[in-house]
């Protein structure tokens, strides 16, 4: 195979060969994700004007979806949720920061805490949600045990449209702070210890020097644990899934569980509608796509 | 260093922070080692009130033993490994391949392609729910291992290739350029050349798409039903149904259906964490 080709003229594949192979080598991959992820994402735009069961002839109903959206009061209740979820979740950053201050030393088995502290990570959300249940249990849950301790009365963090959807963030932060300390672990390992040394002897300590000196320098952790964070926050479905399967009274919808809910559950299969739901859960992720994207580029304008 | 390093500090503050460590560390675990130690409680317990005291006789054979003999575990878990490991494979074999070709070629349209992988990872995933699952059926895939694994592999391709192309840029070019001088074909530069130098970035995302996918709940729901096709996140659900308010019971499933990723973090962790944090800095 390698003998002949030598002294023949060589052919198409071989002169256009840099050319060539980046697209070979593209080429099944860039199949996957256009039929998978790419073309889904203009069809679920389009089903959005549609009035469709999911099995018979669908109807082509203009915007009335989104007209219908506009005044429905549950959607409402998603939208809401999703905010709370996008700020609450946001403190998996500090925390995660200050559990990564935490475990920054050299003692003896410190290895062994910093993997143990990342351990909810690794749970599924399903399992991390059964065991936040279990935790808010009215009467029996270790928080309600926790409460009467300080003679506080029990209570029902799950059952209460109020309470519910913070527990369930808190639940959400659990496995998200490990995720970012494990980021930020790896970023005060790369530190420049001059930079902190001259710093200190220019008299710096404490929380000066983290925000002059240490924050500054794990900008590129800080990034990634924004993109992770804001990503998770939107997606959050499996635990109010496990938790409270949207209730008590759909008060811990969010826009991914509401969207699920229409188009798939016992509700009815009302794709469109819940087709658009997804559109404008879409539209606000491509907000924050966009950002994440300018920033990429600008990195790669950089090199 | 910073914070200081406590070896720095008075003895006092040296022992306070010896004490403080596991203290946090059984706060910060607390919840799952309750549900450890339900796993290991007696039925009755819970009949009682005894939910959070110690457990009165050890039960652990016999809760294991109900869920590995007594109900569809065995079935789902199968299926989580059916559905993970092929996964694993397709996903890490076509990002390999395209973060080959946009990390080492330099073509008018590379960034925009880049940029369509990265894009497409970041998506939610109900934009895609109602097409995906009408095609799943279209192709005879509902309700299939196999519709799981082909949507996995093609979302999961964003992230790995993210991943693999700026692991490859920063392998040193001059390597390939000298296998080009010596005039080996692209391919073999690819499989020689290239490849073996990947060898940490391949076990670090192994060992995350794996978790990744074992770990997927919502595609699970979506593409499948019943216990001849559903991995163990959405059989777990099924399994608590079967057995409602048996907490002991729903402990040990939950502990058996979590360990597969657990092990792997345990085992691979220097891979696990590299995989993670890449690009954490510079």
């Amino acid at each position: 195979m390698t003998t002949t080709s030598e002294p023949r003229p060589r052919g198409w594949y071989k002169r256009n060969e840099i050319a060539v192979t980046p697209w070979l080598f593209l080429a099944p991959a860039i199949l996957f994700f256009l039929v998978y992820v790419i073309f889904p994402i203009f069809q679920s735009i389009n089903i959005s004007f549609y009035d469709w069961d999911g099995l018979g002839e669908a109807r082509w109903v203009g915007f009335d979806n989104y007209v219908e959206l506009a005044d429905d009061s549950a959607f409402e209740v998603s939208l809401w949720n999703n905010f709370k979820w996008l700020i609450f979740y946001l403190l998996a950053i500090p925390a995660g920061l200050f559990i990564a201050l935490f475990l920054n030393q050299t003692v003896t088995g410190i290895r062994i805490y910093k993997s143990l502290f990342f351990f909810p990570f690794v749970l599924s959300q399903v399992v991390v949600g059964l065991v936040f249940s279990w935790f808010y249990l009215p009467n029996e849950g270790l928080l309600s045990n926790a409460l009467a301790w300080f003679g506080l009365g029990p209570l029902n963090v799950l059952g209460d449209p109020t309470w519910a959807t913070y527990g369930i963030i808190a639940a959400g932060l659990w496995p998200q702070t490990a995720y970012c300390m494990i980021l930020y672990l790896t970023g005060l390992n790369a530190v420049d210890p001059e930079q902190v040394e001259a710093a200190r002897l220019d008299g710096a300590k404490g929380w000066k020097m983290l925000w002059y000196v240490i924050i500054p320098q794990l900008k590129p952790a800080t990034f990634i644990a924004f993109v992770v964070t804001i990503i998770g926050a939107l997606r959050s479905f499996d635990l109010i899934s496990i938790m409270t399967n949207g209730g008590p009274f759909g008060q811990t919808r969010v826009l991914s569980f509401y969207m699920f809910e229409k188009a798939l559950s016992e509700y009815g299969f009302r794709m469109g509608y819940g087709a658009a739901i997804a559109v404008v859960l879409f539209l606000i992720m491509l907000m924050f796509i966009a950002y994440f994207l300018f920033s990429m580029y600008r990195e790669e304008k950089g090199r | 260093m910073f914070p200081r390093p406590i070896q720095t500090a008075s003895p006092a503050a040296q022992s306070l922070y010896k004490t403080a460590l596991p203290v946090a560390l059984i706060l910060w675990l607390l919840p799952l080692i309750a549900v450890a130690v339900f796993s290991i409680k007696p039925a009755q317990d819970f009949t009682t009130g005894n939910y959070w005291g110690a457990p009165s006789s050890f039960e652990a054979a016999h809760n294991y033993g109900q869920v590995f003999f007594n109900s569809d575990m065995p079935r789902y878990m199968l299926n989580s490994f059916l559905i993970t490991i092929p996964t694993v494979i397709g996903a890490v074999a076509l990002s390999t391949m395209a973060g080959f070709a946009l990390g080492i070629y330099r073509f008018r349209s590379n960034l925009l392609i880049f940029f369509m992988f990265v894009a497409g990872n970041f998506v939610p995933f109900q934009i895609l729910m109602v097409p995906v699952r009408d095609l799943t059926l279209d192709m005879g895939l509902y309700n299939t291992k196999t519709g799981l694994v082909l949507f996995h592999i093609a979302f999961q391709t964003g992230f790995c290739t993210l991943f693999m192309r700026n692991f490859i840029r920063a392998l040193p070019f001059p390597l390939i350029e000298a296998a080009r001088v010596e005039g080996v074909a692209e391919w073999r530069i690819f499989w020689y050349v290239v490849l073996p130098l990947m060898k940490p970035a391949l076990a670090a995302l192994a060992v995350l798409i794996f978790t990744f996918i074992w770990n997927d709940y919502f595609w699970a729901v979506v593409l499948t039903q019943g216990p001849e096709s559903q991995p163990v996140t959405a059989g777990i659900t099924s399994f608590n149904a079967q057995f409602r308010a048996a907490y002991h019971l729903m402990s040990a499933g939950s502990i058996v259906a979590a360990l597969p990723p657990v092990l792997m973090f345990f085992l691979m962790q220097k891979h696990f964490i590299a995989g993670l944090t890449l690009g954490a800095v510079k």
